[in-house]
């Protein structure tokens, strides 16, 4: 017998891979796209649709001119384009789309080495260059199920909110105005109005352990502190806007947040204080995106400073003392 | 197992110095004698498995891929024992440390650290805690599980010797709780012992996880101590013996006969009856599979120890060796090479790793040349467990980049 292998151990490896994670998180994003497109119509799953294919063709088409193994089969195109959809409003012009697309995976991704190796979120990113290229489209909304031109400017909760906080009022908690969040019945981006099943995906993926939950609970709690500090509807604030889906799928990438426990932490804080910051005090009406993008800068920094000590670390001053006596 | 017909002793079957034949060709050798032996601190003589001829002193490459001396030995089959083999003479801790070095024992859990070095550390006055590791070290094997089953009192007069001999206050035997068995017949006799007031010894449930026989792991488990990096059991008053190195001690006490055989687990997809075997050391590997039944089907891989530390023989005529507890033999999917991609950052890595490194981070400044970022990332600290690249969902080899790593640092020179 002469065709033994030989190889490193260890021998055996875990069944998990890439794109099997890449698939979880599509399973979780799934059930609040459906929701969109009840709400919104047959358009909106259009645009989702040609989002997702514009992000895929991109990265196949950037595989293929730099020369490099072709990588759409991991699925993370795939989420990326979910995301970027997602984050856009449910009427908005597919050629735009298209461009979000593009530079999501080639400007944001690939130029800087592919999976694993962008330093800002593409998805996020795509969508504040969309919202700076394309201002008035990017804030066309659309009450649910109301669909045509003569609702799309209407006002989304969060500029309801800013204004009764600038104005020294507290909006009253109702089960009807909480619902309508949870369930998805005021105006918003495609993926993010409903947020019972934005936090059910999130939960999934927690439960799957693609995720942990110190991100999440970091940014959700840090938001809640804020807001109830101020005085500024904290239950709203968590439920408005782009939060949720920014919690539990955005802030989470893990190519562009910190790997470790307390740099997870910074994240998740960093990002609660930077999105209430911009949603109470700025000219913007929401701060998910940007709060996001400025951690995703820092996380480098994050991670050098929040690298575990190995086990069994004593500091030097411990063992000092331990001496003296 | 039926006597090998040849036995090829490797002079180096232990962590330390190697053994110099002190037989040549053409001498009659007996069971027990000794057949190597070295004058350095760190080591452990080597005896004869069988009885027979020496065939010659011969090169053997080891599966690290060094190159050792081997005593090649054609067995008569009578197994005809030394006649200088009897029970030592023990008068002081000082005959008991020289009886455990001329035993050639070594931890049978796989390390194969000389055990008489750790019996020479009686005098430390530090220590006051026993720990016996009965967590096998690795998935498939279950060879210390059947010494407990069988060798239940050796196990405990091994540690009435040991724990005397340390002045340990405590004894705690540690198994992992999915031998239920084991768990029950170890404190039934520990019971019995404590009953007659022979100090406290304690019989320990813990989680089946590896790696849970690594040795830091153990002593925290069974203290709550945290051994430092770069420091031993020692430093936090403990002392770790593998279960069965335990009992061998109480059996060569009794009869005097050294270690010249083994248990092992046989075990894979690609042995026709798993199951475990005593084994005379030396013997090759082959005909212990040949014991079990023989292969079935295409082998891919043969494995000496455990599935994620083992190491892959180049050779099934590879003999073995005092610290083997295992032999897989993997066939088919079971020995499959996954194609590696991109790191994707989802530090289930560092989430695993009992050392709380960071492997990924240690991947990425190898890769980047920096031999002073890797020693700065704590590699020294990594126990090589494997838990890195069997969680990777990237199928990265982790575990050999930490060890190329750690070769890194060496050859830099940085501290």
């Amino acid at each position: 017998m002469s065709n033994l292998i030989v190889t490193s151990s260890p021998h055996l490896r875990d069944r998990s891979s890439t794109r099997g994670i890449m698939l979880d998180v599509i399973i979780a994003l799934i059930p609040a796209g459906i929701a969109g497109v009840i709400m919104f119509g047959a358009y909106t799953a259009l645009m989702i649709a040609v989002t997702v294919l514009s992000a895929v063709l991109a990265e196949f088409l950037f595989n293929k001119i730099v020369k490099k193994p072709v990588t759409v089969g991991d699925l993370s195109a795939v989420v990326t384009g979910l995301l970027l959809a997602y984050n856009l409003p449910p009427y908005f012009p597919l050629w735009m789309a298209v461009i979000g697309s593009a530079v999501a995976i080639v400007v944001v991704k690939g130029l800087f080495g592919g999976i694993g190796q962008n330093f800002a979120n593409p998805a996020i990113t795509a969508r504040i260059v969309l919202l700076v290229s394309f201002p008035e489209a990017m804030t066309s909304w659309a009450r649910p199920f109301l669909p045509g031109a003569d609702a799309t400017s209407s006002a989304t909760p969060l500029v309801s909110l800013k204004n009764a906080f600038l104005e020294g009022n507290t909006l009253d908690i109702t089960w009807g105005n909480l619902s309508s969040l949870l369930f998805g019945l005021e105006g918003g981006c495609v993926g993010e109005v409903s947020r019972l099943f934005l936090l059910l995906g999130g939960l999934y993926l927690i439960a799957r352990r693609v995720i942990t939950p110190t991100i999440p609970l970091a940014y959700i709690g840090t938001v809640f502190i804020f807001s109830w500090l101020l005085g500024a509807s904290p239950l709203y604030q968590i439920f408005s806007g782009g939060l949720l889906l920014g919690a539990f799928f955005m802030a989470t990438d893990y190519s562009t947040s910190p790997m470790y426990f307390w740099g997870k932490v910074i994240m998740g804080v960093g990002c609660g204080i930077i999105t209430m910051v911009i949603r109470l005090y700025s000219n913007l009406p929401e701060g998910v995106s940007y709060s996001i993008l400025i951690m995703n800068i820092l996380t480098p920094l994050i991670e050098r400073v929040t690298i575990p000590k190995p086990f069994g670390y004593v500091k030097a001053k411990k063992q000092n003392q331990g001496v003296a006596k | 197992m039926p006597v090998p017909e040849r036995v090829l002793m490797s002079m180096q079957q232990h962590v330390g110095a190697p053994c110099t034949p002190v037989v040549s060709k053409g001498d009659t050798v007996l069971v027990g004698q000794l057949i190597g032996d070295s004058d350095k601190e760190v080591s452990a003589p080597i005896h004869s498995s069988v009885s027979g001829k020496v065939a010659g002193i011969v090169e053997l490459t080891m599966p690290g891929g060094a190159k050792v001396q081997a005593v090649e030995i054609h067995a008569d089959g009578e197994q005809r024992v030394h006649p200088d083999i009897k029970p030592p003479v023990i008068n002081n801790k000082a005959d008991l440390v020289a009886a455990v070095r001329a035993s050639g024992l070594v931890g049978l859990g796989g390390a194969g650290f000389p055990t008489h070095v750790k019996f020479a550390l009686y005098n430390n006055a530090e220590i006051d805690t026993l720990i016996i590791n009965g967590a096998e070290c690795e998935p498939y094997i279950t060879a210390d599980y059947r010494e407990c089953m069988e060798n239940s009192w050796d196990i405990l007069n091994g540690i009435l010797v040991t724990a005397e001999h340390f002045g340990v206050k405590r004894t705690i035997v540690m198994i992992e709780n999915n031998k239920p068995k084991a768990i029950e017949e170890l404190k039934r006799i520990c019971a019995s012992v404590a009953s007659e007031g022979k100090g406290s010894i304690k019989v320990k449930s813990i989680p089946a996880m590896y790696p849970q026989g690594a040795e830091k792991v153990m002593v925290e488990q069974a203290t709550g101590r945290r051994i430092p990096p770069g420091k031993l059991p020692s430093d936090v008053g403990c002392v770790v013996m593998n279960i069965t190195s335990t009992a061998f001690v109480s059996r060569y006490l009794k009869d005097g006969m050294p270690l010249v055989s083994r248990r092992m687990t046989i075990d894979g997809s690609g042995v026709a009856n798993p199951g475990n075997l005593r084994v005379p050391l030396g013997t090759p590997i082959q005909d212990v599979i040949k014991a079990c039944g023989g292969y079935t089907g295409e082998t891919k891989k043969i494995l000496m120890g455990g599935p994620m530390m083992g190491l892959t023989v180049m050779d099934e005529n590879m003999p073995v060796l005092k610290q083997n507890n295992a032999i897989l033999v993997l066939a088919g999917d079971e020995a499959e090479i996954s194609r590696e991609s991109a790191c994707i950052r989802c530090g289930r890595c560092i989430s695993v790793c009992p050392m709380q490194l960071s492997p990924t981070a240690i991947s990425l400044a190898y890769r980047a040349g920096d031999a002073e970022e890797i020693a700065r990332k704590n590699v020294a600290c990594c126990i090589e467990c494997g838990c890195c690249s069997y969680i990777c969902p990237a199928k990265r080899p982790l575990t050999q980049t930490m060890r190329l790593a750690k070769a890194a640092v060496r050859k830099a020179g940085v501290k």
